[in-house]
């Protein structure tokens, strides 16, 4: 049986301001699925996606990628990881086609093989027409496709998306939900995060919902919805952090 | 890495490149032409002869040095550190791509320092070896000084502050327009702390062959400073302060 493509146990990360923001959870991501990661502000969705990313160190528990330990075995498990995060964080004075190719010189992927990869993609995306332009001249929406090309550009079997459609017009975020469809549809493992609930309800086969550094819930969305019947998922996402938040207080 | 360090630094070549072979240019018309015509030669050689090599060495110093500090500082500051971070290549690649660029601009500013000075006086050159030597291993020494400093840097005076108050006045007193033998005793063991002092005599050795300092002491410092500063930077990287979030 192959490994999962995320797999987590026990994890937990204490920053230095003492602020705990993830208390020790557990979750698995099977590969192929489309799994969605909710959580309001602060919840401790940004930490998990960075600890997987090796962006942040953990501070204890087990966290692997396709099997493969972080950060023990970070080389061999970023292989497989391609992330979009939440700020674009690109250099604004790079060309778009620049940007792209040098992401996949850090893979180890020759220039002239990156030029050849990078090509339809940047088609895919829109944003051939633009690749001899420095990245500060594209529009928002641009900018957003860009920070894909670059986190596909080395065919990762993980996509990561941290809020990818923040901020994108409707008709956009549509067009990167066919998208997003289409890469999951040729096996591309794929975890948001999104505070547009009705874009996870869409795309994901799998919810998990956080808060406060805790796993609330975490199943399969049709099982999730049949259970709650005729609610959305809106419903049962405010339901369930409402209702932990007046747990809490009590 | 490297390949989108040298296309920044000939991009931005007005920043990166020109500023220093300019300010270097000054000095060798005021204190070589003007004030040096006047001086004594120094252990046989001319005045401006004598400073040449230790405005080559500044040049690099300051250009290595100002490179990764920056350069690793905005990639902090932009996020696009991130590109990296979540990239397979281990921490010493990322480290020697930010070292190469630092690298690649001071020896490319020291290059055409190197030219300017021949319009001003002639230069011998003694030791190849101990130049190149010397050069790289310097270079090399104030990329990871640079790096050290953008790693800890929490904002833009941050990256400047070092620069300013520490490392031009270390500069300016490492013997580059001075033999520490015209100080009194006191004052040359004062200035045996001051590490540029040995990387300045080092490369003037490669030059005119004369150094306030045996060669093998240079070296000894250089190499054991520059082992010093790669240590820690591999630890900052491997603990992930200043580096990852």
């Amino acid at each position: 049986m192959s490994s999962p493509a995320v797999f987590v146990s026990e994890l937990t990360k204490t920053y230095d301001t003492g602020v705990k923001a993830l208390k020790g959870i557990s979750l698995s991501v099977e590969e192929g699925d489309f799994f969605a990661l909710l959580g309001p502000n602060g919840a401790g969705k940004t930490t998990l996606i960075g600890i997987l990313t090796g962006l942040i160190n953990k501070t204890s528990g087990e966290a692997r990628i396709f099997g493969h330990d972080m950060p023990k075995d970070a080389s061999r498990a970023k292989t497989y990881i391609g992330l979009v995060p939440q700020e674009f964080n690109f250099n604004i004075f790079e060309k778009v086609e620049d940007i792209v190719v040098t992401q996949a010189g850090y893979y180890g992927i020759p220039r002239s093989e990156a030029l050849k990869n990078a090509e339809p993609l940047l088609i895919d995306l829109g944003l051939w027409e633009k690749r001899n332009e420095p990245s500060q001249k594209l529009s928002g929406g641009m900018k957003r496709r860009l920070m894909i090309a670059r986190a596909l550009i080395h065919k990762p079997r993980l996509l990561i998306l941290d809020e990818p459609t923040a901020g994108v017009d409707v008709e956009l975020r549509r067009a990167m939900w066919i998208f997003l469809r289409r890469m999951n549809a040729e096996g591309t493992t794929v975890i948001l995060t999104t505070h547009y609930l009705e874009e996870a309800e869409q795309l994901c086969r799998t919810v998990a919902i956080i808060n406060k550094g805790e796993i609330l819930i975490n199943e399969p969305m049709q099982a999730l919805l049949a259970r709650h019947g005729e609610e959305k998922l809106e419903d049962i996402y405010l339901g369930l952090i409402e209702g932990d938040a007046a747990k809490k207080t009590l | 890495m490297m390949r989108k360090e040298v296309v920044r630094i000939f991009r931005i070549w007005a920043q990166t490149l020109l500023p220093p072979v300019v300010t270097t240019s000054l000095y060798f018309i005021v204190f070589g032409t003007f004030i040096g015509s006047q001086l004594a030669p120094i252990d046989g050689y001319s005045y401006i002869q004598f400073i040449v090599p230790g405005l080559i060495m500044m040049s690099v110093i300051t250009s290595s040095y100002m490179n990764t500090v920056s350069n690793f500082y905005f990639a902090k500051f932009m996020r696009n550190i991130d590109e990296l971070l979540v990239s397979p290549m281990p921490d010493w690649v990322i480290i020697l791509g930010f070292v190469s660029g630092g690298v690649v601009r001071g020896l490319i500013v020291g290059f055409f320092v190197l030219g300017v000075s021949l319009f001003f006086t002639h230069l011998a050159i003694h030791s190849v070896l101990v130049l190149l030597a010397s050069i790289l291993l310097t270079s090399v020494l104030f990329s990871l000084g640079g790096l050290i400093n953008g790693v800890f840097a929490k904002g833009f005076d941050g990256i400047s502050i070092v620069p300013t108050f520490v490392l031009t006045p270390l500069t300016y007193l490492g013997g580059i327009f001075y033999s520490i033998q015209q100080f009194p005793e006191f004052w040359q063991k004062v200035s045996l702390a001051n590490p540029i002092l040995y990387m300045v005599n080092a490369f003037r050795w490669g030059f005119l062959g004369v150094s306030d300092i045996p060669v093998w002491i240079c070296f000894s410092v250089l190499l054991a400073m520059t082992t010093l500063f790669l240590c820690i930077v591999l630890w900052l990287f491997k603990s992930g302060v200043g580096v990852k979030a």
